[in-house]
């Protein structure tokens, strides 16, 4: 079908200060103007929506595919159908893999798989160091021009300061944004939970918060130095919300994004060991939560995403401390945080979230996503606010049922995501 | 006051009511008598078969629990870690469930990580009792501990228990903390900074770095092993300073109550956190704290292996 018709949806579109109720048009599977699908002889696709938010394909930043290597816990065609069904049509994928995406050649075959098999778009991230080891700088010029958005060790923090200024020096040249995943090694140790009450009682190896701070401070004072974006993966804690607003009223260009969980959760979650509960960075204190909260409100944090991670039922039914870190979180994100950040604590309006799901990413990453405007690529997730559903792991397109969000009720969901003017999923 | 017991597992201290925690003791307290009789010997777990599975080293837990097993005419069978698949690379959950392919009836789980004995009771129909885990909890440590404070002293409400040491990583100072709490007793924790975190606090306890204005108040001292392969992140800068701000010397000793009971979980390193002095003189509630060991575990395996399925 050439021409698609989305009728009478309240079309939002942040970065064209849209917000209407409108019919949107698809041509050739393009956004397109009215006047292009004027042809009454055409084959044209109606689709009713009423009630329903016409929003921009939303962009996930930071999920794990887990290919190549790991394709037991997700693969790119597993994955991007729970994007799909999370309704997001653009996915960056970390480069945890095995072998690990710091060549151009296993950027090419990430890129070549997901043409083939992935029902979204999927846009890699290549490795800062060789082997993620913090050790020698990847070829960074030579995975840009692979084609990776960003560049980042995610699951693993450069330690040597010197190397990661030089990694963003060297970014700065070739013009990709270096993501981090901030964790001081010294500091967090062999820690696994949130280092406060709960570890105190359960005798679990602390995660202090200063050791996510400390990075983001050095994350600051480089992107200053460089001049050059540094953004600051999956936060957690108050006082990194406290540097980044701080630095981000100076014109740094530092940025942080933000998990459903670390907001939906605390660390009392982990009383009864339960090890879809542990992800790294740990679950945190209210006052944390708290924090970040209002970090979203005022705009400090200015990205949100899933850091979606499957791990397979055998590798999370292990002792606690030995468990691997993470949830998956694509098929409950949105929903969890319009019940959240919209619905529960009102801390902003579904334009703002939409705005933080589609031109907040686009923007840092210089994507072609992220709007409605006309000639973009025809990418749209229907949303219903306020729809209300019950969240069922066996339901979940992704290969891996790690979620602590099982029987969740929440309200608003994605019900159809459209990616290059073809819908690939539906409720 | 509860009069039955309805648990299948003993996890903790941090769980259980203070009405059960007593019913653990008076328990035991039958359970005492059998070890001064010229047999030994009753047959309350005849014909169940207790599995000792101890995937962190251990010498007297292990044959302490042993010993209990055998005194209620259990079939015992020890596992370690050497000696278990788990070194072959099967996981926790998969011997377990050989073990109760084998129909073990109560499984004693020592293990290194915090929580794996519930892990293991989520999975399991057996009775597991929890021997120690990582930094979390050792219960019937706990218990020996309460029932030989309560043997001496008659009871605990109103007592001022101190605990000296390495608390940060030790599950017996958390057992003896939720369980005195519970019952009433005073606590206060007291050592070096690093290894007290303020945090403790909000468990219901004084936390203390001066370890001579405690003393002279307590009425109970409980003194953990200094644990020499935890130094590696320089948690107190060394043995000598340790000793000098918090070890129970012998002049240290004279601070105390004339009636202040001395105790330890073993194995004491002598001349480190107490003086031999200390540890062989007349506070010293030591020796005593082993013999009631074995009186708590069988009331222990008693309790919980009448559940099991």
């Amino acid at each position: 079908m050439n021409t698609t018709i989305i009728r009478n949806g309240h079309v939002i579109d942040p970065a064209n200060k849209r917000d209407e109720i409108a019919d949107l048009y698809i041509a050739k599977g393009r956004i397109a103007e009215k006047s292009e699908v004027r042809d009454p002889n055409s084959d044209v696709e109606e689709i009713d929506a009423k009630g329903l938010i016409v929003a921009p394909g939303l962009i996930d930043m930071h999920v794990h595919l887990r290919e190549p290597g790991f394709s037991h816990k997700e693969t790119i065609e597993s994955g991007a159908r729970a994007a799909a069904a999370g309704g997001f049509t653009t996915i960056v994928c970390m480069p945890n893999t095995s072998p690990v995406p710091d060549n151009s050649s296993t950027i090419a075959w990430i890129k070549d798989s997901a043409a083939r098999v992935a029902c979204v778009n999927v846009l890699p991230a290549g490795a800062i160091s060789k082997n993620l080891a913090g050790e020698e700088l990847a070829p960074i010029g030579s995975l840009a021009k692979a084609g990776v958005v960003a560049i980042t060790d995610d699951g693993h923090c450069i330690q040597n300061h010197e190397i990661m200024r030089r990694a963003v020096e060297y970014a700065r040249m070739v013009g990709v944004p270096v993501l981090d995943h901030c964790q001081d090694y010294s500091l967090v140790g062999n820690g696994v939970v949130h280092e406060g009450y709960w570890s105190t009682l359960l005798g679990l190896p602390g995660w202090p918060g200063a050791g996510e701070e400390a990075i983001v401070m050095r994350n600051i004072l480089l992107a200053e130095l460089c001049d050059h974006p540094i953004h600051c993966q999956h936060l957690t804690t108050a006082g990194s919300v406290r540097l980044l607003r701080e630095a981000r009223a100076r014109g740094v260009k530092i940025s942080g994004e933000i998990c459903p969980h670390h907001i939906a959760l605390t660390d009392e979650a982990i009383q009864n060991f339960d090890t879809n509960y542990k992800m790294n960075p740990p679950l945190r204190s209210q006052t944390d939560v708290d924090a970040l909260l209002d970090g979203i409100a005022d705009g400090t944090l200015s990205i949100l995403c899933s850091d979606h991670a499957p791990h397979a039922e055998f590798e999370k039914e292990v002792e606690f401390d030995v468990a691997p870190f993470g949830i998956i979180g694509l098929e409950t994100e949105l929903g969890l945080f319009i019940d959240l950040l919209v619905h529960k604590h009102a801390k902003i309006d579904i334009v703002r979230l939409i705005e933080m799901c589609t031109i907040e990413p686009a923007r840092l990453l210089k994507l072609d996503a992220g709007t409605l405007s006309p000639g973009a690529r025809a990418d749209v997730t229907l949303i219903d606010p306020a729809l209300k559903w019950t969240v069922s792991v066996d339901q979940f397109q992704s290969a891996s049922r790690n979620s602590p969000f099982n029987g969740w009720k929440l309200k608003g969901r994605a019900v159809r995501t459209i990616v290059g003017g073809k819908t690939v999923w539906k409720l | 006051m509860t009069t039955h017991w309805t648990r299948k597992d003993l996890l903790g201290l941090r769980e259980l009511s203070a009405d059960e925690i007593n019913f653990i003791l008076d328990t035991a307290d039958a359970f005492k008598q059998v070890g001064t009789r010229e047999i030994k010997k009753v047959p309350s777990l005849r014909g169940k078969t207790l599995v000792n599975f101890f995937v962190e080293p251990s010498t007297r837990t292990r044959t302490s629990f042993e010993l209990a097993a055998l005194r209620l005419s259990a079939d015992v069978i020890n596992i370690s870690a050497t000696t278990s698949s788990l070194t072959k690379g099967e996981t926790l959950k998969d011997t377990a469930r050989n073990l109760e392919a084998l129909h073990a009836d109560i499984l004693v789980l020592r293990h290194g990580s915090a929580g794996a004995p519930q892990f293991l009771a989520n999975q399991l129909k057996a009775s597991v009792i929890n021997a120690g885990d990582g930094a979390h909890e050792h219960p019937t440590q706990a218990l020996l501990d309460l029932y030989t404070i309560r043997e001496k002293r008659r009871q605990i409400a109103g007592l001022h228990v101190a605990i000296v040491g390495d608390i940060l990583f030790s599950r017996v100072a958390r057992s003896n903390i939720f369980g005195l709490v519970k019952l009433g007793a005073r606590v206060t924790l007291v050592g070096p900074s690093t290894l007290v975190p303020r945090e403790f606090e909000k468990l219901g306890v004084e936390v203390s770095h001066k370890v001579d204005e405690v003393l002279p108040k307590a009425d109970v001292v409980n003194l953990l092993r200094i644990q020499h392969e935890r130094q590696r992140r320089e948690y107190f800068p060394g043995i000598g300073e340790y000793i000098r701000f918090f070890g129970l010397t012998k002049e240290r000793a004279k601070l105390l109550k004339a009636d202040c009971l001395i105790m330890h979980p073993g194995p004491i390193n002598r001349g480190v956190e107490i003086d031999s002095e200390v540890a062989d003189g007349l506070h010293s509630v030591i020796l005593n704290q082993v013999t009631n060991g074995l009186a708590v575990r069988m009331a222990v395996l008693y309790l919980c292996g009448g559940i099991s399925a």
